[in-house]
């Protein structure tokens, strides 16, 4: 599903070329539940965003579903982002003018979908995750494992294909962290591809396939 | 996305900061009320201008010394020659088409009665003035007919000035004096406000040939002829140029329509409006800046949902119109209020000052909302360009 092939990131510090990522070649099969670690500054937040499509790859090859990303239009990137792949991020970035529905029904918003058909499909996804009851309150009204229920119901909501989580767990306690992995979890039984970048060993250890980067490599991969 | 949507979503951006919200509609209101109320008061200008000149009847000739010369240079051989009363009479007496024609001389004297005494403007004139100016009497009678020629001891009061002279007593039938001469008052005309420049609750009217021998004077200053018919009135313009070059022996008066007066003054006071507006809108370009500044500062503060928008699949065109129709709305809502203030004042002006017609015109009021949603979209084009010029990974990461 996911192919990448002797992908580099460069950024430009200053004067100095600084290199991200070198020559990444990594597959993901549809369906996977893979865990990216590694030490900050190891490249796995510049992997994370190049698979998402909010960033390009300088050199080398990443294919999405058989398509190459690197050719492709701003717009068709946007669709990707629209329609295939749901982020959820270590500080949720909900919005705080808005309700947990509000904020749910935001990308549907973007893709133009009707305004009733917006509320009901909104409403669906928030009774899966368990915050129907909450649909009505506002970010600064939930607790940190409800804003990042609330954060995964929005990037599910367009039933994308591939999920991309960064640090999900970061800022919740040990219980509400086991209660959104669960989520996740549950998400990917259900076919959805899952990548989860994180720090955090008991989380990696989750996955089914553990990916461990440094320096913009790719480490130890255990089979 | 519809736009609908757009407006509900930049909606809540703006209601999460009420007080920034406010004061910068407040700039838009500002500027859109100066526009309502200036256009309204100018076009109440003209309007008031338009109104007194058909008080006076369209259809009337007014004839002066002198040409106006439209070529540039000034008049050669010095001054014009006399318009004289004999002038008048010949012109008037042998020009087909005209219903009434009154001269006019002017000058300013004091009138006494017993102890008390007032500076006023004399016009010396004759019966057919009131016809051709419309003059309506309070009490007591016009001047009567007679030749233009004849001297004669009438005089008729303005409003305020027989008021003045003579307080609550009955001016009719007494005899006030102007120097060495004496008049008495056969009538007062009813009050009329100002026109054309003179307040006519403040002159006296008394027979011509006696008023330019008080005065010394031996030209007209004006001669009225009222037209029979509108369409006459190039025709009676014609033949009285002519004759008066045949009397003159060269083109020293000038003749001009009443039209002609009341579209020259519609014009220049269509461009006062004009100019006001224009002079109020600069403050629209003020609050445009303003405007500017909070979308700037807005489009700062909210790079992290900018990249979540795009993360969630928004289209750089979209975020776009997002800061638009956020920009626009402000605005908007700035014009709307501007024109609720706007209009409240013109309403309170009239009700002070009943007799102007301030009224903003439609073109007006059309345009201000317009005005107001292009300043939105106009200055806040360029915050939102740069919010879609934000590297979404950037933005969410905070870097």
């Amino acid at each position: 599903m996911i192919e990448l092939d002797g992908v580099w990131r460069t950024f430009r510090v200053g004067e100095s070329d600084v290199q991200a990522l070198k020559g990444i070649s990594l597959a993901f099969q549809a369906g996977e539940h893979a865990a990216l670690i590694g030490p900050s500054g190891s490249g796995k937040s510049t992997l994370l965003h190049i698979l998402g499509c909010l960033d390009r790859p300088t050199r080398g090859l990443y294919r999405f579903e058989g398509r190459d990303v690197g050719s492709l239009t701003e717009a068709e990137r946007c669709r990707l982002r629209q329609n295939r792949i749901g982020f959820v991020f270590q500080f949720f970035h909900l919005l705080g003018r808005l309700t947990a529905l509000g904020n749910v029904e935001l990308p549907m918003l973007f893709a133009g979908v009707p305004r009733n058909e917006r509320r009901s499909r909104a409403m669906k996804i928030l009774e899966a995750v368990g915050l129907a009851p909450r649909a009505g309150h506002r970010p600064d009204q939930l607790s940190g494992g409800e804003r990042q229920r609330v954060a995964i119901a929005r990037a599910m909501v367009m039933a994308p294909s591939l999920l991309l989580a960064d640090e999900p767990t970061g800022n919740l306690d040990r219980k509400a962290a086991a209660g959104v992995m669960e989520l996740l979890e549950d998400m990917n039984r259900k076919g959805l591809t899952l990548v989860v970048v994180t720090h955090d060993p008991a989380i990696a250890q989750r996955a089914a396939r553990v990916i461990r980067m440094d320096d913009g490599q790719i480490g130890g991969e255990p089979a | 996305m519809k736009a609908s949507d757009l407006a509900l979503f930049a909606g809540t951006a703006l209601s999460g900061h009420r007080v920034r919200t406010a004061l910068s509609l407040s700039g838009v209101a500002v500027g859109i009320a100066a526009v309502i109320a200036l256009t309204a008061l100018g076009q109440g200008a003209r309007e008031y201008v338009v109104r007194e000149f058909t008080a006076m009847g369209s259809h009337v000739l007014i004839v002066f010394p002198g040409k106006v010369e439209t070529t540039g240079g000034g008049p050669i051989g010095g001054a014009p020659r006399d318009l004289t009363l004999e002038d008048f009479r010949a012109v008037v007496s042998r020009t087909p088409g005209i219903v009434a024609a009154a001269p006019l001389a002017s000058g300013e004297e004091t009138l006494r009665y017993g102890a008390r005494n007032r500076a006023a403007l004399i016009l010396g004139t004759t019966a057919e003035f009131r016809q051709v100016r419309r003059v309506k009497m309070g009490a007591g009678s016009f001047l009567p007919r007679r030749d233009a020629r004849q001297a004669g001891s009438e005089i008729v009061l303005g409003a305020k000035l027989a008021r003045e002279l003579f307080g609550p007593e009955s001016p009719l039938g007494k005899v006030v004096r102007m120097g060495t001469w004496r008049f008495r008052v056969v009538g007062v005309m009813a009050p009329r406000g100002r026109a054309m420049g003179i307040d006519v609750d403040d002159v006296a009217l008394a027979p011509i040939q006696t008023v330019m021998a008080a005065f010394n004077r031996t030209s007209l200053f004006r001669v009225f002829i009222e037209v029979r018919d509108k369409r006459l009135l190039p025709e009676v313009k014609e033949r009285v140029t002519e004759m008066f070059r045949e009397r003159h022996r060269a083109e020293d008066v000038t003749v001009i329509t009443q039209d002609a007066m009341l579209s020259a003054f519609s014009d220049i006071l269509n461009a006062l409006t004009l100019a006001l507006a224009g002079i109020a809108s600069i403050s629209l370009a003020v609050a445009g800046v303003g405007i500017m500044n909070v979308m700037l500062i807005s489009v700062t503060e909210r790079r992290s949902e900018i990249g979540l928008l795009k993360a969630l699949g928004g289209t750089d065109r979209q975020v776009l119109l997002v800061f638009l129709a956020e920009s626009g709305l402000l605005a908007l809502m700035g014009g709307l209020a501007g024109l609720a203030v706007g209009l409240a004042a013109v309403a309170l002006f009239t009700g002070l000052y009943p007799s102007f017609p301030a009224s903003a015109p439609l073109w007006a009021v059309a345009a201000s909302i317009l005005l107001s949603l292009s300043v939105g979209i106009g200055f806040g084009l360029w915050p939102a360009w740069r919010a879609t010029k934000l590297d979404p990974v950037r933005a969410l990461t905070g870097r």
